[in-house]
């Protein structure tokens, strides 16, 4: 037995490529299918003329970009994706980064409130995003309710939060962030239990503060984690449709339309696949760069 | 001594207070489906009236209203039936992939699983044009089977990942044992390893089926007859009668469809988040 250990060892070890792609190809075959496929179709697309109904399908070079980078909606609505992104995220990372060290510490009821603080995250986004729709309705809302009984409002006067385009820009990078702080902050609460306590407690006894822990010690130790919250955030918003065809299906006035949303108003609802294929080409970039700077992360965990 | 006796105190008021502000914002639009369940249509519909309370006594009217006149308990058995289907189709092709990228193809294995991880990053906002047109040349337009077909391809990604995970964490001795008793390298994997990987396989499961209940755009692109929707489409596309909502059952809709879902969610989050966060944390 001793001396067959090293041995089975080997045996063990050894790979064997041939059962192994045995075993991968029929997933690696299926995401081709349904990934890659698709993805080429969508590329062949945005240099067609190719409609719903129509069977004729024609070469028409870059004619479907040019008309769709003069087209109002679409720069409206390239606007809107960056914007709503950013602000998103911005205001995610602060909010989740408080909420994670509230939420560090054991309290009575934790477990509790890590379910009701997580709801939005973990029901589906066209149900939470439909009770929005609710609070925030022109006549009934809970919201322009409040603010009358605050004598802010006059009844009747209050502003419509769906129907005014500030005002449903601003709805729409709310609900985005309300459903996104659960999951920021539970990746950052995962990254948090990396960082050696010894550090933080040593600065207190230093005679450090609150902010100067924070902005010295919490923060530079707790930014690969941060940078992981922001990229799947940023993707999360830049490529959700749900919120806004919920919310304003884009309106009013397109004031907040946004790629995707655009893409199937276009696409889908107009018939015209050949220009929503092409709108929907333009997320490609930002998930280009998103792949690479995540790639990066993983890799140097790999060297370190 | 006063000083941090002081510090600690509004230390302590500040943790409050975010905890408390935080948990109020963002279940409060739960609570609001919950009031809106059970109020009254007069009550619900009077502005001066506090929203925050009920104000008539509670009502069952809307709960039947959802029940027996809209297609809602068919929306959840479909969800559940694509559910079921989708979560049998991914372990199939995840967990021998899995396997394999993590124990059978060395370092290259490693390289495809991250490529694998990737395709998770391909939203279906980017894809459900030219899919609707394959679903249709497919025959397979308004009907469940088009979201079946097209649903693994998030599902077997993530899957894979975390699967990739787990089974880095099973010691390679116990496959060698196996080995040595007589077992071929895959009945080693169907014997030994499957078995003791329940908990990682639990996982996969628990989030593909949350994953399935929470797309909307593939089931909005492909599904357009209200019998065939999926219950993340149908609540909001089709409990709206011409420009009449029906505020209550709405609600009530979402909230009974959220709540069990966002709990089995919950259980499993650490690991879900696990998967998100290899590379940042060692």
């Amino acid at each position: 037995m001793a001396i067959a250990g090293p041995k089975i060892r080997s045996i063990g070890a050894a790979q064997s490529p041939l059962l192994g792609a045995a075993m991968f190809s029929p997933a690696v075959l299926y995401l081709v299918l349904v990934i890659g496929a698709p993805f080429a179709l969508a590329v062949f697309y945005a240099f067609s003329d190719a409609r719903i109904g129509s069977t004729g399908l024609h070469f028409v070079g870059l004619e479907n970009f040019r008309s769709i980078l003069q087209s109002p909606s679409f720069r409206m609505a390239l606007k809107n994706s960056v914007v709503f992104t950013v602000c998103a995220q911005i205001i995610v990372v602060v909010c989740s980064g408080a909420l994670s060290i509230a939420l560090e510490k054991p309290f009575r009821g934790r477990g509790l409130v890590r379910f009701l603080i997580l709801l939005p995250w973990v029901a589906p986004v066209s149900l939470g995003s439909i009770g929005w729709k609710w609070i925030l309705d022109s006549i009934y809302s809970v919201i322009t309710w409040v603010l009358i009984w605050l004598h802010i409002y006059k009844p009747y006067s209050a502003p419509m939060w769906l129907g005014e385009p500030h005002l449903a820009m601003a709805s729409v990078i709310l609900v985005h962030c309300w459903r996104l702080i659960p999951f920021s902050t539970v990746v950052m609460l995962a990254g948090r239990t990396a960082i050696p306590k010894e550090i933080p407690e040593a600065a207190a006894i230093d005679g450090a503060g609150f902010w100067r822990t924070l902005f010295q010690i919490n923060l530079p130790m707790m930014l690969p984690i941060i940078n992981v919250a922001v990229l799947f955030g940023t993707i999360f918003t830049f490529t959700d449709m749900t919120v806004v065809y919920i919310l304003t299906a884009g309106g009013p006035f397109d004031s907040t339309q946004t790629l995707p949303s655009l893409a199937f108003a276009t696409g889908i609802q107009g018939s015209d696949l050949a220009a929503g294929a092409a709108i929907s080409l333009f997320l490609v970039p930002v998930l280009v760069l998103i792949a690479y700077l995540m790639l990066r992360m993983a890799h140097r965990a790999e060297v370190v | 001594m006063m000083r941090t006796g002081l510090r600690k105190s509004s230390a302590r008021i500040a943790h409050g207070t975010v905890l408390i502000v935080f948990t109020v914002l963002l279940a409060f639009p739960f609570y609001w489906m919950l009031i809106a369940t059970f109020k009254q249509n007069l009550d619900l519909y009077t502005v001066e009236n506090n929203p925050f309370i009920l104000n008539a006594k509670p009502t069952l009217d809307h709960l039947r209203l959802l029940f027996n006149e809209t297609r809602y308990v068919r929306w959840l058995g479909n969800t559940a039936l694509v559910g079921v289907i989708v979560v049998s189709i991914t372990l199939l092709l995840a967990i021998p992939a899995a396997y394999a990228l993590t124990r059978l193809t060395g370092r290259w294995g490693q390289r495809l699983g991250i490529g694998i991880f990737l395709t998770y990053l391909v939203p279906p906002t980017l894809l459900f044009i030219p899919l609707s047109r394959v679903v249709a040349l497919l025959g397979l337009q308004d009907t469940i089977w088009s979201v079946v077909l097209v649903y693994p391809s998030f599902t077997i990604p993530f899957s894979i990942w975390l699967l990739m995970a787990f089974f880095k964490s099973i010691p390679r001795e116990l496959e060698d044992a196996a080995m040595v008793d007589g077992l071929t390298r895959f009945g080693a994997f169907v014997k030994m390893v499957i078995p003791i990987s329940t908990s990682g396989i639990l996982t996969v499961v628990i989030f593909t089926f949350t994953l399935v209940t929470q797309e909307f755009v593939y089931a909005l692109t492909f599904i357009s007859p209200e019998s065939q929707q999926m219950v993340g489409v149908g609540i909001p596309i089709f409990l709206v009668r011409g420009d009449v909502y029906f505020w209550s059952s709405l609600m009530a809709a979402c909230l009974i469809a959220s709540l069990p879902i966002a709990f089995l969610y919950n259980l499993f989050l650490d690991r879900f988040i696990a998967g998100f966060t290899v590379g940042a944390i060692k």
